[in-house]
């Protein structure tokens, strides 16, 4: 069974994990961003 | 370098290597996140802690990570600057934003799970306040290659910046060891055995491969995403001279 119910503790909880998955996602999109944006470049300038 | 894997010294066969094997990490990270998540939120309250326990399996795999990321980031340093190899630089450039935003997630669920159980947000003691340094030294290191747009140089300075902050590494762990601190203890890696059940260590265990194989795989896209830049770059400055 899944304890979700964090009480009185949910204000520090919760935060704690929306925090985690928001600044783990931001630096998955950011690494793919940076990657896809210099292949292209790189990709651009060879074709040239 | 005749005694590296060719895989990591030879940007082509890192290229191909990092193409299914970044993929591969981030799978295995989010299954493992998964099965992490579920056996965390099923074990039940702490007797002390209550709900803030789960904060545990978040907190310390982002603190693991924060201290690896730095080990990697000051391991590629030292390989970048005595062999001169762009591809280690390029895994140090790599590695400092996300050794950053783990450090980050360290100092923000520690602060979340600190208050309700310390009675405070933060306080400056050792273990804390090294964390924070080492935040402030990845923050040094992206600044400093950022000022810099000699390519050689950044590198020179930053690999030396590095390095000369790895000697924080051993102070982060041992910090609660050295002086009376407000932070517990390894709880993991006591004398005679982890001071804690099953029931926690097992979704600690999980989250803590899933975070270092979520760590991987951005390393490997990252280091992928500067071995694009260099090349792009280095194709606009031919076509400069030309």
């Amino acid at each position: 069974m899944l304890h979700l119910d964090a009480g009185k503790y949910a204000a520090f909880l919760w935060p704690a994990f929306a925090i985690s998955a928001f600044v783990i996602a931001v630096m998955i999109g950011n690494a793919l961003a940076y990657a896809r944006r210099w292949r292209r470049r790189a990709e651009e300038l060879a074709g040239q | 370098m005749t005694w590296a894997p060719a895989f990591l010294s030879n940007p082509e066969r890192f290229m191909a290597f990092s193409r299914w094997a970044a993929p591969m990490f981030g799978v295995i990270a989010a299954l493992l996140g998964l099965a992490g998540l579920w056996f965390g939120f099923t074990a039940p309250d702490d007797y002390q802690q209550g709900a803030t326990v789960r904060i545990m399996f978040i907190h310390v795999p982002a603190s693991w990570l924060a201290m690896f990321a730095y080990a990697c980031l000051a391991g590629a340093s030292f390989l970048a600057l005595v062999f001169r190899h762009a591809l280690a630089d390029a895994a140090a450039q790599a590695a400092a934003p996300l050794g950053a935003g783990f450090t980050f997630l360290a100092l923000v669920t520690g602060s979340l799970w600190g208050r309700p159980m310390w009675g405070t947000w933060w306080v400056w003691d050792a273990r804390l306040t090294s964390v924070l340094v080492l935040f402030l030294f990845y923050l040094a290191y992206m600044a400093l290659r950022a000022s810099l747009d000699d390519e050689v140089k950044g590198a020179r300075a930053g690999a030396i910046l590095a390095l000369v902050g790895a000697v924080n590494l051993p102070i982060v762990v041992w910090s609660v060891e050295w002086w009376n601190s407000l932070h517990q203890g390894s709880s993991l890696f006591a004398k005679g055995g982890p001071a804690m059940p099953p029931v926690y260590l097992t979704p600690l265990f999980l989250m803590g491969l899933a975070y270092t194989a979520a760590f991987g795989s951005l390393w490997l896209v990252r280091i992928r995403g500067e071995v694009w830049r260099r090349r792009a770059e280095a194709a606009m400055a031919r076509a400069a001279r030309s």
